[in-house]
């Protein structure tokens, strides 16, 4: 297993391309904790239950996603600025094949 | 003016936890949460999900954790204001502090320690231009007391149990109940979505879904709102209320204790680890993931350990010449404010014949 790599905007617009491991169990969520692009306490607040949407992303290319649990979908139905490619960063584990994955995350709410 | 040792602020598990291990220094405590119940995040986000992490508990659901604890620090009577957020903080000429919460609750102690997690939970608010305007003359996010609106004509958003729970409750009390939610599907307990079919075959609640609210219209106070409806029948309508309840969840913020003068790094209270969890200001601690130090780790079972020596520090505080030494309870057993004792049963000693 090996790293791959990510492209991630952050609310403020800002591109980071960064590497997220595949081998440690890590979701984009963390990903996105682990390289402090969102401030802490405005990402990842339930923890990764699919249960806050502070996790929220846009899915920019066109990878093939995991479907959405129905958790995910319900979180996705409550909250705001969703759009149709808008997903929850905890339930996107990384796996080699999201190599090249672009996101953008949405506002915080 | 409520009077106690320690006043915690945030009744989530590392607040409650520091009741006992105070209680085992005979410290009394009260406790303030914004939200109506004790438990923080693992009764209001989690209550039905497991962890796995505390220990001497393979498994314990969050809500059976609170009430656990609740049963651990029910013979030190720690005192609750419930439902209010602290809001300010004053330092006496003594040393003490007075907090006061949103409501004008005012707590005097000469410790207080912060436990108040990712901050106070506040209900999140719809995106719509003009929903300030319609603040307590219409729209309210939280319902105090149901016979406001008693013969009104109400509409409620949101798919999840509150929304649900509401629904069903008002159906009985107000003139008109609308549910409006994006999707078809609610995220609820079985129980609580049942009923609202039922409600909802009986004519007693109108459901709209899949469907949004648009607007809001009305002078002084809320007179409608438009609700966009998705799907097939896609059309927008406007809907005569008198109330409109968001009901979207609620996210924490840090709130006015940001303004509390304390050292603050990454939304967190930044404490010495190396001692006690104090922060900069002498007197006030934070303990559990409110708190920042080198290797803080947000875990539950943290915040017990923190809570632990917080107790330890603000007891010396208090009693500065007291002589004191940390007693097993398994050896002093535990002797509750309200006269109850738990202790090791002792050793029977008698002779084989």
């Amino acid at each position: 297993m090996s790293d791959i790599k990510i492209k991630i905007v952050d609310r403020e617009g800002t591109l980071h391309e960064v590497d997220a491991p595949t081998d440690m169990n890590m979701n984009l969520m963390e990903v996105v904790r682990s390289y402090e692009l969102a401030p802490e306490g405005t990402i990842g607040i339930c923890g990764g239950m699919a249960m806050c949407a502070s996790c929220q992303c846009y899915v920019k290319s066109d990878h093939e996603l995991p479907e959405k649990s129905d958790d995910e979908d319900a979180m996705l139905a409550e909250a705001f600025y969703v759009e149709d490619n808008s997903r929850l960063g905890c339930q996107i584990h990384m796996t080699e094949d999201l190599d090249g994955l672009e996101v953008e995350l949405a506002p915080e709410s | 003016m409520i009077k106690t040792d320690i006043l915690i602020i945030g009744a989530g598990p590392t607040g409650l936890f520091a009741v006992f291990e105070a209680g085992l220094l005979k410290l009394k405590c009260h406790l303030i949460d914004a939200l109506p119940q004790a438990g923080g995040q693992c009764s209001e986000i989690y209550p039905k999900k497991p962890i796995y992490d505390i220990p001497g508990f393979p498994e314990i659901l969050a809500g059976d954790l609170v009430t656990n604890l609740m049963e651990q620090i029910k013979p030190f009577q720690p005192g609750f204001t419930l439902g209010e957020r602290a809001e300010t903080i004053e330092k006496l000429e003594d040393d003490t502090f007075i907090v006061t919460t949103n409501k004008g609750t005012k707590h005097h102690a000469p410790i207080v320690a912060i436990a108040g997690g990712l901050g106070s939970f506040e209900p999140r608010k719809p995106l719509l231009e003009n929903l300030d305007q319609f603040e307590d003359r219409g729209v309210a996010y939280i319902i105090k007391d149901p016979e406001v609106y008693r013969n009104k004509k109400v509409v409620i958003a949101g798919g999840g149990d509150s929304a649900l729970d509401w629904s069903i409750f008002l159906a009985d009390v107000a003139a008109e109940v609308t549910l409006v939610h994006r999707r078809n599907e609610f995220r609820g307990a079985l129980d609580s979505v049942e009923k609202v079919q039922e409600l909802k075959n009986l004519g007693k609640i109108n459901l709209i879904t899949p469907a949004e609210i648009i607007g809001l219209k009305g002078k002084d106070s809320l007179t409608s709102v438009i609700v966009k409806k998705a799907g097939d029948s896609a059309e927008e309508i406007t809907l005569e209320v008198d109330n409109f309840i968001p009901l979207f969840g609620l996210s924490p913020k840090l709130g006015p204790i940001a303004d509390w003068g304390l050292a603050i790094e990454k939304n967190a209270i930044i404490v010495d680890n190396t001692l006690d969890y104090q922060t900069n200001i002498p007197g006030i601690y934070a303990i559990g993931d409110v708190n920042t130090y080198p290797g803080k780790l947000k875990l539950i079972l943290c915040g017990f350990h923190e809570a632990t020596l917080m107790c330890q520090s603000a007891f010396q505080r208090i009693f500065p010449y007291k002589k004191y030494v940390m007693k097993y309870t398994t050896v002093g057993g535990v002797a509750g404010f309200d006269g109850s004792k738990k202790e090791a049963p002792k050793a029977v000693v008698k002779a084989i014949e």
